[in-house]
This record gives structure tokens, sequence and C-alpha cells, in this order.
């Protein structure tokens, strides 16, 4: 398989990386057709390049490079599951044709951003910001500016980094200010002039947020505060509550060595799964009455806790120095069931879309482990530079990815 | 996958002196220590030291701070913040050696293969 795109960018004339792109390009025609439903995208967060890959005989389709700073890059992917949008830690915003394997357009929209997300119309991208801080809008064909939120509070002249932004029914955005502590809700139906609905006081520090999967609660985790705060979308009136306060116990928590990630905070059932800040657990929420039915003891800190598909497994894995294990937990007995060893610092867990595969990134070894989530076996290991996150296409019909 | 042992020492040749050789720590720490500040710190620090959750760790972001302050915060982390203590993996003089090269700028160095 060539693996030329792996050249390291940052070394590469431009005009090299240009023609690596073209050469990776293939034309669409008779003996290409393919769905994509099976794809999907893995980032090589150093060398700033994506591999394509397919999860039916899981093998890297083709690499696409010159991509900017990727490390804490996240994707989306288009409505149609041919495009994947890919969010760069640089404020760079790149829509790569899964089909063609050809970058079709890349801007820097900013010059430091943590994520994105699509309108449920799929005509918009919603970027967070943390330089200029904010939120920035994009047509979704032609990557045109649409609107920008800038996010200001509390008549400071500073803007306030923006973190957990997710997308939510109605072609609304929601999003946290990490500075402010505020939670706002962006309605894009007219994406050149959204509306504003802000939430403040929320708690201290909030950094990263999620939205359950129908669509309805979104919870932004604190930093420094035993809490989560929670907002209802369906009852805005009713503003943020509180809710898990003081799961620590007033316990001094440990010093967080990688904040978790609430993309992958599990819900299974009526359950969600939260990585505990500063813990060496997760906690178990209830759904609609929102208290902790149980805790479950944790090799490390964890960082993404994600929950296979079919809602029976719920699959961690964990800050450094501990991130070379990926803990498996049994949602029926709420108990780890099997540790597993996929290589040095383990950065993302994906499931294929019924669940029968997991695929799980290990950095420092270079390496995407796919696993069988029946045994536990590696059905197959891939070359990767430097991967992190790991991203299927079946996220464009799912709320909140 | 593994470094070979050519790029090894190529790398070890363009390695720019750094300032207090006393203090320095042996080659292959020196790129482990410059591997896991751009990968792990550069979690909250950003890849390219350009800033994140946490601020920017650039030579001009730097300016007027002190190394043996900047070597503190490392070891010891801020309360209040997100920035944890690293005492527990990274000696005294080690942060002191990663703080100096910060200030001086570290190009393209830790951006290599896992050590």
């Amino acid at each position: 398989m060539p693996r030329n795109y792996r050249l390291p960018m940052r070394l590469a004339a431009p005009a090299l990386v240009l023609a690596l792109m073209l050469a990776a390009c293939v034309a669409p025609g008779a003996g290409n057709w393919r769905g994509t439903g099976d794809l999907g995208v893995v980032v090589e967060r150093a060398a700033g390049s994506i591999q394509i890959v397919e999860t039916s005989g899981d093998t890297i389709l083709a690499g696409v490079g010159g991509l900017g700073d990727l490390s804490h890059a996240s994707v989306v992917f288009s409505r149609d599951a041919r495009f994947a949008f890919v969010f760069g830690r640089d404020g760079g915003l790149s829509k790569v044709d899964l089909l063609t394997h050809c970058l079709v357009k890349r801007i820097v929209q900013a010059g430091n951003a943590i994520g994105g997300a699509i309108s449920a119309d799929g005509r918009v991208i919603a970027v967070a910001n943390y330089e200029p801080g904010g939120v920035r809008l994009f047509a979704a064909d032609s990557l045109e500016p649409l609107a920008e939120i800038p996010a200001t509070y509390g008549g400071a002249k500073a803007l306030s980094k923006v973190v957990g932004l997710v997308d939510a029914p109605g072609n609304r955005f929601v999003f946290s200010l990490y500075d402010a502590g505020e939670i706002w809700v962006a309605d894009a139906t007219d994406p050149r002039a959204p509306t504003l609905r802000k939430f403040g006081k929320v708690g201290r520090l909030p950094y990263d947020g999620m939205i359950t999967p129908d669509g309805r609660y979104y919870l932004a985790g604190l930093f420094g505060e035993d809490g989560v705060a929670l907002l209802d979308l369906w009852a805005l009136d009713a503003g943020v509550r509180r809710i898990l306060d003081g799961y620590g116990r007033g316990e001094e928590p440990l010093p967080v060595y990688k904040m978790p990630h609430f993309e992958g905070w599990a819900a299974a059932g009526n359950y969600l799964f939260l990585p505990a800040v500063g813990r060496h657990e997760l906690l178990v929420v209830e759904k609609d009455s929102w208290r902790e039915v149980a805790r479950i003891k944790l090799q490390g800190q964890p960082v993404f806790a994600v929950t296979n598909p079919d809602g029976r497994q719920v699959w961690v894995n964990f800050a450094h120095p501990e991130n070379g294990v990926v803990q498996v937990v049994d949602v029926a007995t709420l108990k780890v069931v099997r540790d597993l060893t996929p290589g040095r610092a383990v950065l993302h867990i994906e499931f294929t879309p019924r669940g029968d595969q997991a695929w799980v990134s290990a950095r420092d070894d270079d390496r995407v482990l796919v696993y069988d989530t029946r045994d536990f076996s590696v059905r197959a290991t891939l070359p990767a530079d430097k991967p992190s996150g790991i991203f299927f296409t079946a996220r464009a019909a799912r709320i909140g990815q | 996958m593994p470094r070979t042992l050519g790029s090894v020492l190529a790398l070890g040749l363009i390695l720019a002196p750094a300032p207090v050789a006393a203090d320095e720590p042996p080659v292959a720490r020196q790129q482990e220590l410059l591997y896991r500040l751009r990968q792990d710190c550069g979690s909250c620090h950003g890849l390219t030291l350009k800033g994140g959750l946490g601020p920017a760790l650039l030579p001009s972001a730097l300016a007027g701070k002190s190394a043996e302050a900047l070597a503190e915060v490392m070891l010891n982390g801020v309360k209040g913040t997100p920035m944890p203590p690293w005492g527990f993996e990274i000696a005294a003089g080690e942060a002191l050696w990663l703080a100096r090269r910060l200030m001086q700028g570290i190009g393209d160095e830790g951006l290599g293969d896992a050590p």
C-alpha cells in the first residue's frame, strides 16, 4: 500500500505537498462505485494528515495530507456521509471527499480552535474557537463564512474560550464558555443571523459538554467543582440546573493529566457513564432522576467512556501515565470485565455502527487496533502516524456527533 | 515504529546546545522529555505550543518570565487551574532544562517517533 503521503509535511515544500494531495485523488466512475456507510477517518495528529479507512475488510483506503496541526482534531460528516469536515487545533477547517480522497477545500478560520459541529439540516458548520474566543458559522457546501458569535462576557474586553460545542435539534448549536462559566444556545435557522439564548453562572470553568443521543439534555462538566451543569432543551425557561453536586464528597481531587472528553460520555439504556474529574472512577448516573446510582473503580483517570452501540459495554481509556490500558465495563453488572493493552498512549476508541468492532488508536506505537467486541481478539493492526481521533461515518446520522 | 539508530544520531547532532551543560539530561532523556512536551503537555498547550486550554509556551509568550518560575510550575502545578504537577516523573534539573529550552524555542524537536 502506498504510504508516501506520510512524508513529514512540515519538511515538505508546499508544491510537493500539493502534488501528493492531487496524486491521492481518485476519479469517480465505473469500477469505483461504493457506499460510504462502512468508511471512516483516522486522524494522524502530528503529520497533519488523515487516513480514510473502511471497516468491512479493515483496511486503509487512502491518506489525505496538508491539513495543518491536527492535535486535538475532531471530525463531523455531511448528512450524505460523503464528506468529512476536519477541525484542526490551528483553526483549520478542511473538507475531504471520502470517495475521491480529495481535499475539497481548506480554510484557516481562526487562530486556535477546539472542535466543531454540523447542523441538523446539514447546511451549517459551526466551529468553537479559543482564539478569538467564540463560534463561527460556515456554509457546509462552500465553507463560505456565514456568521460570527464572539464569546463576550461580563463587560470584559477579553473573549471567552468556547468548549463543548454540539449540534441540537432545530438547527441549533449549544456550547459552553470556559472562562465565563456560561452555556449558550444558538439557533442557526437563519445562519447569517443566528439568535442566542444565554445562561450565566452555570459553574466555574465548564471544560467540555455533551448532548444526550436524543438531543434533549446538554451537560457541561465543571473543572474544580464537583458537579455537572444540565440544560433541558425542551424547557429552556427552566434554565440550567446543577446535578451530581459534590460527587467527590469533599475529597481532594487528584491532579488531572488529561481532561476528560464528554463527546464520549456514554449513554447506555437509562444510564450515563461519566468520567469523574480527578478520580479513578466512572460515575453511573440515571437519566431523568439524574442521581448517581453507582461508581465504578478504574485503573486510572478516565478520558473517554464510549458505549458500544448495543449498549452492553462501555470502553474506557485513560490519562497519562495509565494510558496504555483500555478497560471494558459490562453494563449489566457495572463491573470491569476486561483489561486490554492496545499499545502506548491510547487516545481514542470508536465502534462500528453495529458494534461488532472497536477501533483503538495507540499514539506512541503508531498503530490502530481493530478489536472484535465479542471475544476481544484483534482482527487487524493498521499502521498510522501518531493516530488520535477515529471517526466513522455513522456519526452523520446521529444527533450531537 | 521504532526509530532507527541513524535517525537517533542525526537528531542528536542537530540538537541546539543547551545553555547550562552541567544540568543537561542525557540525550536519550532529552528526546523523551521533548516528545512528552509535544504530545502530552501539548494536550492543553498545543502540539505547536501555540496554546489551547492552557497558555502558549512559545518564546514570545514566555519572554520576561524566569526559567526557575517555569520549572516550579511544571513540578508543582498551579492550584485552582487544570495545570497538574509533573514532579512525579520529571526531576527538578530536568524541569529547569526544559524551561530553558522552551524559552529558547524548540523548533521541530519532539515531533518524531516515540522514544
